[in-house]
């Protein structure tokens, strides 16, 4: 048969020689090997306790975002649940009543929002459709639960805190990726 | 009768029980943290970190495995036989254990003005019962495997049995080169000859690579862990066991890892000398002379268990009729060799041969 690439090499069928019957010394350059294994340094981080940096471009929970004075971005406008390839966002418009400016900057707001994190893809796409800077993805990822129901990230879960009442978790929650996205605007 | 009791030593009594209690409490120890180090070595070896998660450095991690195995559902097969499946645990793990009562740890001891042995049975055929109760060991593997009622585990029990046999052969057989130049069964006499003049190792280095590969395949240890090949038997003769009898089983593998280390620094590595330091000279020094000893004892052994590890980690299993032979067709005739060699040295030498 011809062989396709210049590549191959014929296999050996020499019999073998006398110290390679013996095997020692075989075994005793394995052991070496294993040795010099032994005190190589380990690639593994201890997880917990140290964490590898997220690289810039790493997409993963979602947020909602509120504005500078606290208020909802989100107006329902459901382009995010359109744009969304795995169909994991779904929600529920309400009207803005007087009185509740101070929480909702557009009139029309999500009453529901969801998003189901078995389904999401974590591929951006809800960050790119969304007009209203409302809906991002940021430096973190679904931690495990026992059940289905825990992946559903209803409202509560997803948005952020408020700025004015507690700015230190919400540039917590804002982290380097919006950060820098902004920064690059 | 009263005067029988009387007879007996009271002392003497309470201290050998003392001795074996410390020997068999420090045996497993031993053979608690062999099974850490054996984790941490194995993860070394395949560049991971090992258990490290239950106390400092994981060193809590031999308590949760065995609380784990504690924990386990006690399961006894139907089918199986079940005074047969519960002595086969028993046996291995005692055969384990009796091997150390004719060990020397270490030189004498002054307690509170007696003079103290540290070895539990200073008896004259001490070579001798090390290999009855290393013998009788597989009975532990052949019991287990025939209760269970179970092809694979017959199947290991006979392999493990099978191999266990063609093994003792070149042991024993390099244990009488080595016993022609010590002219002594007894352990503490040759711990004594070895401190008094070289090491057998350098007298013996044939003998005691057959002896260092015999004692892998006593010990069922990689390469030779055939009886308990997890690809082709499912787990070996310990298949149908569960909780703590599984851990007999495992236990008593370490623990003969250990004795098994131990013999051979007893026999060929000078047992409790310490290396490149005439004991004589240190005598008064008293008991801190015997701990230093039993310290001595210790590293040597240590380095063995590590030797264990390291091979098993390095080496794959050997296919069966590659075991058998080197076992029948290599170890024996070389054992002879050196055995033959040996006896016409020490003829020579006893008729006046100079070397």
């Amino acid at each position: 048969m011809q062989a396709l690439t210049n590549r191959a090499k014929p296999v050996s069928r020499k019999p073998m020689t006398l110290v390679e019957k013996l095997y020692m010394w075989n075994i005793a350059k394995g052991m070496m090997i294993t040795l010099r294994h032994l005190f190589k340094k380990k690639a593994t981080i201890s997880y917990p306790e140290q964490k590898r940096p997220f690289s810039p471009v790493f997409r993963g929970l979602h947020i909602l975002n509120r504005d500078e004075e606290g208020r909802e971005r989100c107006t329902a406008c459901g382009l995010c649940a359109l744009a969304c390839p795995a169909e994991a966002i779904t929600m529920e418009a309400a009207e803005r009543l007087p009185g509740e400016e101070n929480q909702y900057r557009e009139e029309k707001y999500a009453a529901k929002y969801e998003i189901n994190m078995l389904r999401c893809i974590f591929c951006g796409l809800c960050e790119e459709a969304c007009p209203k800077d409302a809906v991002y993805l940021s430096e973190t990822f679904a931690p495990s639960n026992y059940q289905r129901k825990g992946f559903i990230y209803g409202k509560e879960d997803l948005l952020i805190p408020n700025p004015k009442e507690n700015p230190g978790e919400y540039w917590k929650a804002v982290g380097n990726r919006k950060a820098n996205k902004e920064q690059s605007n | 009768m009263h005067s029988a009791l009387l007879a007996i030593d009271v002392f003497f009594v309470i201290e050998k029980l003392v001795l074996i209690i410390a020997i068999v409490s420090i045996s497993l120890g031993i053979a608690m943290y062999e099974t850490y180090f054996e984790r941490k070595i194995a993860a070394w070896i395949q560049d991971r970190r090992g258990p490290n998660r239950a106390g400092p450095f994981g060193i809590l991690q031999p308590l949760a495995d065995g609380l784990k195995l504690f924990m386990k559902e006690e399961i006894i097969p139907n089918t199986s036989n079940r005074f047969l499946f519960i002595l086969g645990p028993c046996l291995a793990m005692l055969a384990a254990m009796m091997t150390s009562a004719v060990i020397p740890w270490g030189g004498k001891i002054n307690v509170f003005g007696r003079e103290m042995n540290l070895q539990i049975a200073d008896i004259n055929i001490g070579i001798l019962y090390v290999f009855g109760v290393v013998s009788m060991g597989v009975y532990g593997i052949m019991i287990g495997g025939w209760a269970s009622n179970n092809k694979f585990s017959l199947m290991a029990a006979l392999r493990g049995a099978s191999q266990v046999i063609s093994y003792e052969l070149p042991m024993g057989l390099s244990l009488i080169a080595l016993l022609m130049l010590t002219g002594s069964l007894k352990m503490s006499e040759i711990v004594g000859q070895q401190i008094d003049s070289w090491y057998n190792v350098l007298y013996q280095p044939l003998g005691f690579f057959i002896f260092l590969v015999c004692a892998f395949a006593e010990c069922n240890r990689t390469p030779f862990d055939l009886p308990e090949a997890e690809n082709e038997l499912n787990f070996g003769y310990h298949q149908e066991y569960s909780s703590m009898k599984l851990g007999f089983y495992l236990f008593a593998e370490y623990i003969n890892m250990f004795i098994s280390s131990v013999v051979m620094a007893t026999l060929f590595w000078g047992g409790y000398d310490i290396p490149f330091v005439n004991d004589a000279s240190l005598a008064g020094w008293g008991n801190w002379l015997a701990a230093l000893q039993g310290l001595a004892l210790f590293i040597k052994v240590a380095i063995f268990i590590f030797l264990f590890m390291w091979v098993r980690w390095t080496i794959p299993r050997f296919r069966y009729d590659q075991l058998m032979n080197l076992g029948w067709k290599g170890l024996i005739p070389l054992s002879l060799i050196n055995m033959i060699v040996t006896a016409a040295i020490v003829l020579l030498k006893s008729n006046g041969w100079k070397f």
